[in-house]
């Protein structure tokens, strides 16, 4: 399929991507760390922030980045939303394809650095209806990941928490982080603009965007 | 199509740009029939507002006709008048919900919020015609406009009324009725009002409408405070008077009730602490020159009120905290809801409660846009209002 049809989004610059959009991102031991749990929002030590926030670097080269966002529409609406990964291209800017292969699996094509293509299959491994999914790249992949997503009602009527959190080794290990956030193309900021859109998806029906033309062909 | 764009400071141009089209379903496409130039676009004019980049079209005073329609927009057609809020709102987050509009979580596009969120800790709305910060959205100075989330925003105008009757709905009435609003005006208040420019005179107006017994207005421009004393208030210049004496003398001892800064971030005049501001704003040490709200806080009386329309946009220096904390003021910002007044402000319109054409000192072609913000920005005790017809001849 051809990403994005209808949402025509600016594209950030034309500085080829370094890393690998919001799911495609090496993982391998520390996907251990996300699907443990402890990645978010549960207490550790003397305090509520979520591990990702804390000020101490993490150690090694893997990196945990997450993000949460309140979107308002109710927890089921947003979880079935989140589970269509075929329409992820629709707000993640780096996800070219999404296809189904079955129930837990998908096949994901993605836009990597100096105009490469990566692709891998990314398989369910918890899927707890309106409350969390989590999934891991399959074995075999050049970029091993793996992410975790949680939804919660929000206090007041407010709608839906939805907090993302995803592990990945990145390419290039520290310095590679490093570029990569230079080119603004490091998960935890594709993470933030990529959730961004899917609540202004949710909440608004379209990705707000300041062209003056739709997205061409040639373009994508 | 023709549009002014931003080329550097002080450096606007009349140029040839692709015409917009429609690219989401909420879009509308409006043929421009009057815009207007806003002092806001002054500090974008001056070098001020950081995210701007050349080729930017700016404008955000607009109102037109309904050209094109979004396959998801059911409540506006072809051939309507409408005036567009200047605050670009979803009407569907939290804050639209809560009428803050100024505040939409998804009319910053996601790449461009990252800015004020680094600045301000939050990402703001998109606004028409003002920085990247602010979405970089192409502004209303031009032939079309491509306005998003048409069925919150733009409002239809019945034909009675003239352009230069309803123009000021997209962006200065509404600022000025908000930060009188912020007053909380009570019964006997006298409010101060410094920046006697279009957002402060409509303050003044809307003070009294909300029943102030007195507005006292501050400016050194005679022009201005000519148009001040018009619309009923009492006037200070503060090239001759002392501000903070006179206030208080005019106020038995009290001071105001409650202040208003209408000026900002580039306030004039030669006291010590603006001169102190100027040089550190050149050595990039502050961002904003605060005099007027310095001297707003001082005056303010004991318990209240202090709000602030007037554009900041970074950080500032020796900044009152104390007057602020000690004397248990309030104050009260933001950039406008505009959509939260529209209907109410265009009833009083109609029924000519309010008349916002008195401003207006200029009227040009769009392709003197470049002559208007000159004149606006070094002319201004005549230049009270520019605004640029794209219909109309150049001047020769």
């Amino acid at each position: 399929m051809t990403r994005r049809p209808m949402y025509g989004q600016a594209r950030s610059g034309s500085v080829a991507p370094l890393a690998l959009g919001l799911l495609a991102v090496a993982a391998g031991v520390v996907g251990a760390v996300v699907l443990s749990r402890r990645g978010d929002g549960l207490r550790h030590g003397f305090e509520d922030a979520p591990r990702r926030s804390q000020r101490r670097p993490q150690s090694g080269s893997a990196r945990v980045v997450g993000r949460s966002v309140t979107i308002a529409k109710p927890r089921e609406e947003v979880y079935r939303a989140w589970r269509e990964f075929t329409r992820f291209p629709d707000f993640m800017e780096n996800v070219a394809s999404v296809v189904s292969l079955d129930d837990t699996r998908s096949r994901w094509s993605v836009e990597g650095p100096g105009g490469s293509t990566i692709e891998f299959v990314s398989r369910i491994v918890d899927d707890v209806p309106g409350e969390r999914i989590a999934w891991t790249a399959e074995e075999g992949t050049s970029v091993p990941n793996a992410g975790r997503i949680t939804f919660r009602d929000a206090p007041g009527d407010r709608g839906t928490v939805v907090d993302l959190t995803m592990s990945y080794d990145p390419p290039g290990g520290a310095v590679g982080a490093m570029v990569a956030k230079m080119f603004q193309r490091e998960p935890s900021i594709q993470a933030r603009r990529d959730l961004k859109r899917f609540k202004q998806l949710m909440e608004t029906g379209e990705v707000a965007t300041a062209r003056t033309h739709p997205v061409s062909e040639d373009e994508r | 199509m023709r549009a002014l764009t931003w080329q550097g400071k002080k450096d606007v141009r009349v140029e040839t740009v692709d015409d917009p089209a429609i690219v989401n379903p909420r879009d509308i496409i409006i043929k421009v029939t009057s815009t207007a130039i806003c002092g806001s676009d002054l500090h974008l004019y001056d070098g001020m507002i950081p995210t701007m980049q050349a080729g930017d079209v700016l404008g955000h005073e607009f109102m037109g006709e309904v050209v094109e329609t979004g396959r998801g927009v059911t409540d506006l057609r072809k051939g309507q008048r409408v005036v567009v809020p200047f605050v670009i709102a979803c009407g569907a987050c939290y804050h639209c919900s809560k009428l803050q509009y100024s505040a939409c979580d998804n009319s910053n596009p996601a790449d461009e919020a990252d800015i004020s969120e680094t600045l301000y800790g939050h990402q703001m709305s998109g606004l028409f015609g003002y920085s990247h910060m602010t979405g970089g959205y192409a502004g209303g100075q031009a032939e079309y406009v491509r306005v998003p989330f048409a069925d919150v925003g733009p409002i239809v105008v019945p034909d009675e009324l003239e352009d230069d009757d309803v123009l000021f709905l997209s962006d200065i009435l509404p600022t000025g009725w908000m930060a009188a609003e912020n007053c909380e005006i009570e019964e006997g208040d006298t409010v101060a009002v410094w920046g006697c420019g279009p957002v402060g005179l409509f303050a003044i107006q809307s003070a009294l409408l909300m029943g102030a017994a007195r507005v006292i207005a501050i400016d050194h421009y005679p022009r201005r405070l000519q148009l001040a004393a018009g619309l009923g208030a009492q006037t200070l210049d503060y090239t001759t008077a002392n501000v903070l004496e006179a206030l208080l003398d005019m106020t038995g001892g009290i001071g105001p009730d409650a202040v208003i800064d209408a000026v900002g971030m580039e306030s004039h005049g030669f006291s010590i602490d603006n001169v102190y501001d100027r040089a550190k704003q050149a050595l990039m040490l502050e961002t904003d020159r605060p005099h007027v709200l310095r001297e707003a806080l001082m005056a303010c009386r004991k318990g209240g009120r202090v709000s602030v329309p007037g554009v900041y946009g970074g950080l500032i220096d020796k900044f009152p905290i104390g007057a602020l904390m000690q004397k248990g003021l309030t104050i009260r910002t933001g950039q406008t809801h505009v959509q939260r007044y529209l209907p109410k402000l265009l009833d009083m319109i109609r029924e000519k409660r309010i008349d916002t054409t008195f401003l207006i000192s200029h009227r040009m072609a769009l392709e003197d846009a470049a002559e208007g913000y000159r004149i606006f920005s070094d002319e201004q005790n005549d230049t009270t209002k520019v605004v640029l017809k794209p219909g109309w001849e150049r001047a020769q």
